[in-house]
């Protein structure tokens, strides 16, 4: 695992007049082993900013370094290296994983890509990926369409895990889930980065998911980084108005039962 | 493979398909074999015969038996138009699909190319390479081929770009999968099947285009014959001899629905792989109903279930579809009352059933729904033993429904005042000015700025934000007693979710009208509600007052305690792991006995997993459907009324 | 990454929708340049001496020389193409080799049969397909009725599946020389239209018809048709005012191509009945191997199917208001 280095990024989409920048001049460092959380409402830029870093999407200018290495650079690289500084486990597991291939063989595309396993070996690792994420060995001979879309995002977590990459980007994995199939998956990604080092950039939308599981938290917003900070005191003390803004908005449990609501109707002034 | 192969023989018009084709290929297999002579020999004595024993279809110009050249002709009209679709398809494919993985510049040149042959008229195509190359039978095969093409390539250019797009291509890109494999497992086995299915149908019109040109004289050329060519000669003796067109033509018209039914059973077949299609519901026999027996009425201990008359009174509500082995239940025996100036939530995860009870209330169900229950009351009148029309019409505008997707429930196609005004106009008998105004004031009662211009827009000029809120608008403009919103924030983010949902608490504490309100988030129903249903795999779990989710610990329902617990708040220790519930959702799809929980509960006994436990009153003043509530644990019986809870509406 | 318009966003004002029709135009246009282009010299390469082959081998080496100096084909190639193109844009679309007559007239005289009977029969296909399609789906939603559905499925893949000119002569054969309802053939009088109107419109609206169904049942099924009925409309008003335009912006999206190549069809149906029209004229050229005539000819229909096909895309905008249709295509 290593240190990602992101500096001055700037993403732009678009042409001429239309042309608008989804990711306007970030700086952000991931320290070896820890986690950076990434929050921000929609269209804050967290996403590309994630693709970015994965080389699915085209930098305007900035630089990226995963321990000095040039991420942006796309020439003369070869693919499975630069496959293994970077994987990204995406947010919709019903769409990330081939229909056409089984969970085993998914794991196993990712294996027969990177070393020179043997069939029995392979068997053996792709059995170990799946004890790694809490499956079952049964759930390889199955088609995504055949598990659940908790199992799904297991599988895609083990195919990301299959390549033992630098860097892990992790693009809303829990939002497209149930309410109780998404803490197993938050304890799960816990687990693995305490147990295998992982160095994660986590995006999510989700404050209360960000603050339990990150280390530290940049809140994005407009394709800037408004605020940056320990993840627990983020929440805790928000220092930017903007940050503030989004904390008092997530509903809470502490306020069932009480007109807490009409109290913010009255204050945005309704009528 | 096996499974497709035996499903497809299943479906009665594939049989059929199957067989015609066989007729097909036989005849064009033997027929010049054993005919083919004959076929030819002129019978300068027999010209132009009509319909007789010895010729049944007659004969022609020249004497020839009509019946025996249609038959013969068989293997020159399939052949053509199997190699005409197969180089088409080949060309197709080549422009289409391969630039997927060569990248975006390349995708972008092959499809302006696409476009452009696109936009060639078919005959013009035709008869240009009829010019170029002489008329002739391998001419008109290569100017199908060339007509074919574009429509393949732009087949598989959207199939393909749909692949292109999506995230396993972009996982296996990641992964430093080679190019070559990402077209061979990533692409070609996600467009095969559609691809099959326009190919065996495009067999079939290309059979009747090749027929046209041989029709027109630019086909093929005699001595050569086709059925296109028989059709044409058999047109000009159509007054001595009507049958000479018929034969021909019945051939060209068995030879195309043989095949156009065969891709239509394809099709339905890759339809149906995808979504089992359902019996039909005669074959199902009647709807499943709740078994419990009627009782009488539980009370929900709250003061005033005593004293008030309820809003809404639902008991034993089940909704079934029809699925592929038998009834699936997504709602059972569902019972729960919503009194005025009430807002319930109602919480659940995907397939708990919580959005179909809800819908079924409002007399929406999805058609092919059965919607029973033994008691269904809205405001003093009984809803049981009308059809759903009429329950519509009695509901009228006291019911408005506020939909989870605001892009996709407004209607893309008509202005949002014009969607707002239908309320008033149909139901309030007010003129289209009149209307208009109101529901300009709508809007502008849901903070939309500069209302009266936004009326005039179309839904997809709003943002998500503003979509929403003109949701609750129209839900308002006909001032409902019960308000019905089904996940009216899920797709919004935290700060838009907060104002929409004050504004929701806002407009019902203004009218005293009650509301249902449907999440799968608890925290948004805390804040928002009185009263939480809990549901589970189509049944309520617990009925609670929504101030016991503060303190968990006196929740009963395993279920709703682990609901509540499991997901991270702004407070939850970082240093120990979340609480969860293991295993997954049940599939209702199968016959259940017992609770429907017990698989994934730590409590459960073998009386569970056999027995359907029965939603009762319980001691913390709600109804429980559990025979080991947790709160039991703690015994000692709280006050219910949460405090600092103050009276909503009424 | 999208964004949806703000409080203050732009309106979508004239402008857009001006630029949409003028990229639409130009597009047009240039597929029209690649048409005549390629066109010109397919008919530059066929084998021979087009014009010797037109007349026959007897004809007189003077009389080809002279009708070849007359139609310019002793002048280089690209003198010829840029003459070609210029006498285009002054309305000359050519002369014919055999007889030297001005293609223009030939078309001022025959098109109007033309654009009739394919007019008349496009109108026949859209006021009967959709509301087939949109009754049928009404009926057969929700797994209901699998009788209907089956028939109808049944019924329309076999009309489908009869070629134009088939139906044409079998028409001819039982209403005009059987029944002597209808005249045989040519252009007397508004009887006379009936069954080439027939013969054109019926696989097509088959086809359509299908279609419509399919998209008919994705729209009941969309969520602004459950809010629609939510609000307690009238049933026909759910129907007409909120599904109908909706599934025409997609029957329409689908099926567009199926009405231009009805264009191709009245050819043959042309052919079928003997209509004085482009198609007859265009055949006739083809088999006596007059290439100025198919040159001339087949510009025509070409811009005819692609002003079709502007107007498809022209009416689909105006159904459709949503940005996707204007920004992307």
């Amino acid at each position: 695992m290593a240190e990602l280095v992101i500096e001055d990024l700037v993403v732009t989409f678009g042409h001429r007049h239309r042309a608008f920048n989804a990711v306007d001049g970030i700086s952000l460092t991931v320290p070896h082993g820890t986690i950076v959380g990434l929050v921000g409402e929609s269209g804050s830029g967290k996403s590309t900013v994630a693709r970015t870093v994965a080389g699915l999407q085209r930098a305007t200018s900035g630089r990226i370094t995963l321990d000095g290495d040039d991420l942006l650079r796309t020439r003369g690289v070869d693919r499975r290296r630069r496959a293994r500084d970077v994987q990204m486990i995406f947010q919709d597991p019903y769409s990330s994983l081939n229909p056409r291939m089984t969970a085993g063989e998914t794991i196993e595309e990712a294996l027969t890509t990177h070393g020179d396993l043997d069939a029995r070996q392979r068997a053996a690792s792709v059995r170990e990926l799946l004890e790694l994420v809490r499956l079952k060995w049964a759930v390889a001979d199955q088609y995504p369409s055949q598990i659940s879309g908790g199992m799904r995002q297991r599988v895609a977590i083990a195919r990301c895990l299959a390549v033992r990459p630098r860097l892990i980007v992790a693009d809303e994995i829990t939002s497209a889930l149930d309410a109780s199939v998404q803490g197993a998956v938050l304890n799960l990604i816990r687990d693995l980065q305490r147990e295998l080092e992982l160095s994660m950039i986590f995006i999510t939308h989700n404050l209360a998911a960000v603050r339990y599981i990150a280390d530290t938290t940049a809140v994005m917003s407009g394709g800037r980084v408004v605020e940056h900070g320990d993840a627990e005191a983020i929440v805790a003390n928000p220092r930017q108005p903007y940050t503030q803004a989004l904390v008092s908005a997530i509903p809470r449990i502490e306020n069932a039962g009480t007109d807490h609501l009409l109290r913010l109707a009255d204050a945005d002034g309704v009528r | 493979m096996t499974t497709r192969r035996s499903g497809l023989l299943r479906q009665p018009m594939a049989i059929i398909a199957t067989c015609m084709l066989g007729v097909l290929v036989l005849l064009a297999v033997f027929a010049p074999v054993l005919w083919g002579e004959d076929a030819v020999a002129a019978h300068p004595d027999a010209i132009a015969l009509p319909s007789s024993a010895e010729h049944l279809l007659g004969t022609d110009k020249l004497g020839r038996d009509i019946l025996l050249r249609t038959l013969v002709a068989t293997r020159l009209s399939l052949v053509m138009a199997v190699a005409a679709t197969l180089m088409g398809v080949c060309a197709g494919l080549v422009l289409g699909a391969l630039p997927a993985v060569l990248g975006a510049r390349a995708q972008r040149w092959f499809a302006s190319v696409v476009s452009t042959w696109l936009a060639f008229p078919v005959l013009l195509v035709a008869m240009l390479t009829v010019i170029l190359l002489g008329p002739g039978a391998t001419t008109a095969v290569v100017a199908l081929a060339l007509t074919m093409t574009p429509s393949f390539a732009r087949l598989a250019q959207t199939l393909s770009s749909r692949v292109g797009g999506s995230e396993f291509l972009a996982a296996a890109r990641m992964l430093g999968v080679s190019r070559g494999r990402q077209f061979t497992r990533y692409v070609l086995p996600n467009i095969a099947e559609p691809v099959i299915v326009n190919v065996t149908t495009s067999i079939g019109g290309g059979l009747l285009a090749l027929s046209s040109l041989s029709f027109l004289g630019v086909g093929v050329q005699p001595p050569d014959f086709d059925w296109g060519r028989q059709l044409s000669e058999g047109f000009g003796q159509v007054y001595s001899s009507p049958v000479a067109a018929i034969g021909p033509g019945v051939a060209v018209v068995f030879a195309g629905l043989a095949f156009s039914m065969l891709g239509e059973s394809l099709a339905a077949q890759l339809r149906d792989r995808e979504h089992r299609k359902a019996l039909s519901p005669r074959r199902l026999g009647p709807a499943p109903v709740a078994e419990r027996p009627a009782q009488t009425p539980s009370t929900t201990a709250t003061e005033r279930a005593e004293t008030t008359v309820p809003l809404l009174e639902v008991d034993g509500l089940s909704v079934s579809f029809p699925g592929p082995d038998g009834w699936i239940r997504p709602v059972q025996d569902v019972s729960f009352r919503v009194f005025p100036g009430e807002i319930v939530g109602v919480v659940g995860e995907s397939g708990s059933g919580k959005s179909v009870t809800m819908m079924s209330v409002a007399q929406l169900a999805p058609a092919g729904a059965a919607v029973t229950a033994r008691r269904l009351r809205f405001d003093g009148e009984d809803l049981t033993g009308l059809t759903p029309a009429e329950r519509g019409k009695v509901l009228g505008t006291r019911v408005g429904v506020v939909f989870q997707d605001s892009l996709t429930a407004l209607n893309p196609a008509l202005r949002v005042g014009t969607q707002l005004a239908e309320i008033p106009r149909v139901h309030g008998g007010a003129g289209r000015k009149k209307a208009h105004e109101m529901a300009v004031r709508a809007l502008d009662d849901v903070q939309i700025p500069d209302a009266a211009r936004r009326a005039q827009q179309f839904p997809h000029e709003f943002s998500g934000g503003m979509r929403q809120r003109a949701l609750i608008a129209m839900s308002q403009i006909g001032s409902p007693s019960l308000i019905i919103a089904d996940e009216p924030t899920t797709a919004l983010d935290v700060t838009v979710q907060r104002r929409v949902l004050a504004l929701l608490r806002r407009e019902c504490a203004e009218s005293g009208a009650a509301a249902i309100v449907v999440s799968h988030d608890v925290a948004v129903l805390a804040e928002l509600c009185r009263r939480i249903l809990v549901m589970y795999a189509g049944r309520i779990v617990e009925d609670v007052d929504v101030a016991l989710l503060a303190t968990p610990e006196r929740l009963a329902h395993p279920y709703t305690r682990a609901l509540a617990a499991s997901l991270p708040d702004l407070d939850t220790d970082r240093t120990k792991s979340l609480v969860t519930i293991p295993g997954e959702p049940p599939d209702l799809s199968r016959p259940m006995t017992g609770c429907a929980f017990a698989a994934r509960c730590a409590f459960a006994t073998d009386l569970c997993r056999t027995e359907t436990p029965v939603l009762a009153s319980h001691r913390h003043g709600g109804r429980v459907a559990c025979r080991h509530p947790q709160d039991a644990v703690e015994a000692d019986t709280a006050p219910v009324t949460a405090p600092g809870r103050e009276e909503v509406g009424a | 990454m999208t964004r949806s318009t703000s409080a203050t966003g732009r309106r979508p004002g004239g402008n857009r929708w001006l630029g949409f029709l003028l990229r639409r135009t130009g597009r047009m246009l240039v597929a029209m340049w690649v048409i005549i282009t390629v066109a010109f010299i397919v008919l530059r390469m066929a084998g021979g001496d087009p014009v010797r082959s037109a007349l026959g081998a007897t004809a007189d080496a003077s009389v080809v020389q002279a009708r070849r100096e007359q139609l310019g084909l002793n002048d280089p190639l690209i003198l010829q193409y840029f003459d070609y193109l210029v006498g285009l844009f002054r309305g000359d679309l050519g002369a014919s080799i055999i007889t030297g007559r001005s293609v223009t007239e030939l078309v001022s005289h025959r098109l109007p049969a033309t654009l009739e009977l394919a007019g008349i029969a496009f109108l026949v296909v859209l006021l009967v397909a959709v509301p087939v399609g949109l009754a049928i789906a009404i009926i057969t939603q929700g797994n209901g009725r699998r009788g209907a559905e089956t028939v109808f499925t049944g019924v329309t893949a076999f009309i489908a599946a009869i070629p134009e000119y088939l139906l044409g002569v079998v028409l001819v054969i039982a209403f005009a020389i059987t029944l002597h309802a209808f005249p045989v053939a040519g252009r007397t009088g508004p009887a006379s239209y009936v069954l080439p109107v027939i013969a054109l419109s019926v696989s097509a609206a088959a086809s359509i018809s299908r279609i419509a169904r399919i998209e008919a049942l994705n729209t009941l099924k969309d969520d602004y048709v459950r809010t629609a009925r939510s609000k307690r409309l009238p049933a026909w008003m759910v129907y007409f005012r909120h599904a109908l335009p909706n599934m025409l912006t997609a029957t329409l999206t689908i099926g567009g191509t199926l009405l231009a190549a009805m264009i191709a069809g009245s050819v043959l149906v042309e052919q079928v009945f003997n209509w004085p029209g482009l198609g007859m004229a265009f055949v006739g050229a083809i088999t006596t191997k007059d290439y100025g005539i198919v040159q001339g000819l087949a510009l025509v229909y070409a811009a005819i199917i692609l002003v079709v096909n502007l107007l498809i895309d022209v009416v689909l905008s105006l159904l459709d208001r949503r940005t996707s249709l204007l920004e992307t295509s």
